[in-house]
């Protein structure tokens, strides 16, 4: 193993390569519940050519890798299960080409969600990628293995959906093209009209390859946004609720939640409703249109529009949410994790009292929050529960209290976003036997010596 | 101090530390320099705990870890959390953990011998002290503000010019002021951040009783590293005196209109010290005496104010250097940078940002398309024809 880092070494320079126990100890662990397992090296590669040859080095020597973005999935997917090499991709972080007219950046593997937003902010103005609440340091294509979401998945489906085309270091270290660019310089589409190989990677929580550059379409940035907040207390009422303002179709973003601090919010079920536009008229009409669409609830009493102070509304606004990472703190220990099923919006109602039940039960704050996804097809749900890292009895039962939840979730008839292990383990005891046979095959024709991610998507 | 063990598990290594206010660029000196996460400020406080805990033993990459924090602040400035403004004392309770257990790394124990032997970092003669001088008058009671010189203001060449010149300029103003000369005692700034609580404390009480002894009550000092230790430190030792980084004396004279200054054709973008900008919150006085000079384009780099990026100086880096030997090294980035904004000049108030910068600059191949130079000294050329 002491030529697995000398030849590392050789490929990305001392600099670049650590076995040290810092390192390891780091790497070993997200901010989540899921337990630690150190790697045996961290690397931090620079080119596709230095992903290429460290994959191959790891098919010779047998050695897993682990690819890591952000490291904020908090649900524990990067955490080298079987040792070996952890990938930082975070070296990779060039933004190489925006094509304007055709609307999309392509970006190396790396490239971190602030980063890309700053770097259209100041160059392409008028253009827009769709930014997760999560911190800016993760990155674009960590984001879109495992289905990310963001403030435009309302509008046009998940982050994943949004990917038009990609370059993977397969596990065995061929360089591969994926969509259009496979075929042309450009990069507008990443399957048709060819065959969509992209679902060979996106989802796969990096088990199947290594994404070092990605193609993502951008979206028009609107000169003005604004955002109103209604507010039910018959949480029965939301699925109607999110039915009628998707129906509009003149809503950027759109995000249920409870929360049962401060009391203000106690009780009462909540939907944000971001909208942007050109001009004035523009914004006023669509206010008016989520008015009037909602009207019928505020005429019976049965909702209205909430006040929302300047600071609060700025807040809201902010993308990402950097108020949402103070949600670890609450308990003033540093950590919350939360179970994130794909729901049909129906089961809104129900998941919110689910998710009241355990954390009374387990007695660990919760805060319930979702994001309709293209038009109401369907909802992210999260179960949030805070802990303090202090504490191991609590952290204990938030992870408790999370496990119940994502059993209750797959019962529902959900699906579990960015899933554990344990949650992977769970999906896969109920999926039909032979989408789990075509993904054991897909995984051992891609994979054949087992080397990326371990241990998760594990169909044996 | 040591409150930091019952709170630093609070940390959620979210990142934004990481960043400025926008996103631009990597905000974090030692992050940027050396990119494992474990050089980011989350990295840093896991590995306390992990340290505290008994779960990681001491290392010298583990001292490394922790020292190669400049103390920029940055952190402090982006932690959406409500402990942000603790990180900074996080850290240096950390450092004092180190310390007292006598596990620091080798440049961090010789920064210390040589300020405990010689009374400054470089290990120069403390006869020297006022070398620069250049016949300087010595302060005297009833002079109006005691010029703290600093260790680099005193010793270090490129600050030796900034003394020079800032005794220059206070002359030309007519101010009344007086220096300590061989008298003066290193700041302590530097030991305080890195976490040598007792050494700070005898050379802040050997100033703070050098100026008593004086009857000083107004300190103007060279370095915002000075500035720094005498506002917010010295107190809490008995040390109550009204202290000015010379920048905010500037900008009160020329608005007194006490400096003439000529036309001084340059466009200029100021690099914010930390322990003037995030510290003390000292950004405009700086830029007002910039402005005011006939002739200066002031740019300002897209990382400035609060979200300046640190030279990599901070935490007696200056010296120890420990963030040195990579074009990702923060001088050399910053240098970069300041050269982007298509500015000649590049001004400092800090004489540790003129030595890393000028440095950087040497490094970057940027003399004679970049020059770095201190206010003091932009402020005297102006004076030139004058003097």
């Amino acid at each position: 193993m002491a030529d697995v880092y000398e030849s590392l070494v050789g490929i990305v320079g001392k600099n670049f390569v650590s076995n040290s126990k810092e390192e390891r100890y780091f790497y070993a662990r997200d901010p989540g519940l899921m337990p630690p397992h150190e790697p045996d090296y961290v690397v931090m590669p620079k080119t596709t050519e230095e992903v290429q040859q460290i994959v191959k080095l790891a098919n010779r020597e047998r050695v897993p890798i682990v690819p890591m973005g952000g490291g904020m999935a908090l649900t524990g997917l990067v955490i080298p299960l079987k040792g070996g090499i952890v990938m930082d991709m975070k070296r990779m972080d060039k933004i190489l080409e925006v094509n304007e007219k055709a609307r999309y950046v392509v970006v190396e593997g790396g490239v971190p969600q602030g980063m890309l937003k700053e770097h259209l902010k100041k160059h392409h103005p008028d253009l827009r990628h769709s930014i997760p609440e999560s911190p800016p340091i993760t990155t674009i294509a960590a984001n879109v293995v495992i289905h990310g979401q963001g403030r435009l998945t309302q509008q046009y489906g998940f982050n994943s959906d949004m990917v038009n085309g990609l370059e993977v270091v397969l596990p065995t270290g061929e360089i591969c093209k994926i969509g259009s660019c496979a075929v042309s310089p450009y990069w507008f589409s990443k399957g048709p009209p060819m065959p969509d190989l992209s679902g060979l990677f996106l989802g796969w929580l990096g088990t199947t390859g290594i994404i070092t550059k990605l193609g993502l379409k951008l979206y028009p940035r609107k000169k003005l946004k604004d955002m109103e907040i209604f507010v039910t207390d018959n949480g029965d009422l939301m699925p109607d609720i999110i039915y009628k303002i998707t129906q509009l179709e003149v809503v950027e973003d759109l995000t249920p939640w409870t929360q049962p601090r401060p009391r203000m919010f106690e009780g009462n079920y909540h939907v944000s409703i971001f909208f942007t536009g050109d001009t004035e008229e523009e914004l006023e009409f669509k206010r008016k249109m989520v008015w009037y669409g909602l009207k019928e609830y505020i005429d019976s009493k049965d909702g209205g529009f909430m006040m929302i102070p300047a600071e609060l509304k700025a807040t809201f606004m902010a993308n990402p949410a950097k108020s949402m990472t103070n949600f670890a703190d609450v308990r003033k220990g540093g950590g919350f994790e939360y179970s994130g099923p794909i729901i049909p919006t129906e089961l809104y109602p129900s998941f919110v009292k689910k998710a009241e039940e355990l954390a009374a039960r387990y007695r660990v704050v919760q805060n319930c929050s979702g994001r309709v996804i293209q038009g109401g097809h369907c909802m992210m749900f999260s179960f949030a529960f805070t802990f303090n890292r202090a504490d191991m009895d609590e952290m204990d039962r938030a992870r408790k209290a999370l496990h119940d939840a994502a059993e209750y979730a797959l019962e529902k008839g959900g699906v579990l976003w960015k899933p554990t292990i344990f949650e992977q383990k769970m999906m896969i005891q109920r999926m039909d036997p032979n989408t789990l046979k075509l993904m054991k095959s897909i995984k051992r024709l891609l994979d054949p010596n087992g080397i990326m991610n371990p241990g998760n998507w594990e169909v044996n | 101090m040591q409150q930091y063990v019952n709170h630093i598990h609070r940390c959620f290594r979210c990142g934004y530390c990481k960043f400025p206010t926008h996103y631009v660029e990597f905000n974090c000196p030692p992050y940027k320099r050396f990119r494992f996460d474990t050089y980011s400020t989350g990295g840093r406080l896991w590995l306390t705990r992990a340290w505290l805990n008994n779960e990681v033993e001491w290392s010298e990459r583990l001292a490394e870890i922790l020292y190669t924090c400049t103390m920029c602040k940055n952190c402090t400035e982006q932690c959406p959390m409500g402990f942000a403004p603790d990180i900074v004392d996080w850290i240096v309770g950390a450092r004092n953990d180190m310390v007292e257990k006598g596990k620091i790394p080798p440049r961090v124990a010789h920064f210390f011998e040589a300020v405990h032997g010689y009374g400054n970092p470089l290990k120069l003669l403390r006869s020297d002290r006022a070398a620069w001088a250049n016949g300087t008058k010595k302060y005297a009671r009833g002079d109006d503000y005691l010029l703290y010189v600093g260790c680099l203001g005193s010793y270090d060449e490129n600050g030796q010019k900034v003394a020079r010149s800032l005794v220059d300029v206070l002359n030309a103003a007519g101010v009344s002021f007086g220096i300590l000369g061989e008298d003066e005692e290193c700041c302590g700034n530097e030991i305080y951040m890195l976490g040598e609580a007792g050494l700070f404390q005898v050379l802040a009480e050997k100033n703070i009783n050098k100026f008593k002894e004086l009857e000083a009550k107004k300190v103007v000092t060279l370095c915002p590293h000075a500035y720094n230790a005498m506002k917010n430190h010295y107190p809490a030792l008995g040390g109550s005196f009204q202290v000015y980084h010379y920048t905010q004396l500037l900008a009160d004279l020329i608005g007194k209109g006490k400096l003439k200054l000529s036309s001084s054709k340059a466009k200029v973008t100021y690099q914010d010290p930390c322990f003037l900008g995030r510290y003390n919150q000292v950004y405009e006085e700086p830029r007002r005496v910039l402005k005011s000079i006939p002739g200066i384009e002031l740019v300002e780099m897209e990382r400035s104010r609060k979200d300046s990026f640190c030279c990599g100086g901070g935490g007696g880096n200056f010296v120890m250097d420990l963030l040195a030997g990579s074009e990702e090294s923060p001088s050399r980035v910053r240098v970069r940078e300041a050269h982007a904004t298509g500015a000649d000049t590049l001004a400092v108030a800090c004489p540790s940002c003129l030595t890393m910068l000028t440095d950087a600059a040497k490094s970057e191949d940027l003399q004679g398309k970049l020059a770095v130079k201190d206010i003091a000294q932009i402020v005297k050329e102006s004076l030139a024809s004058e003097m």
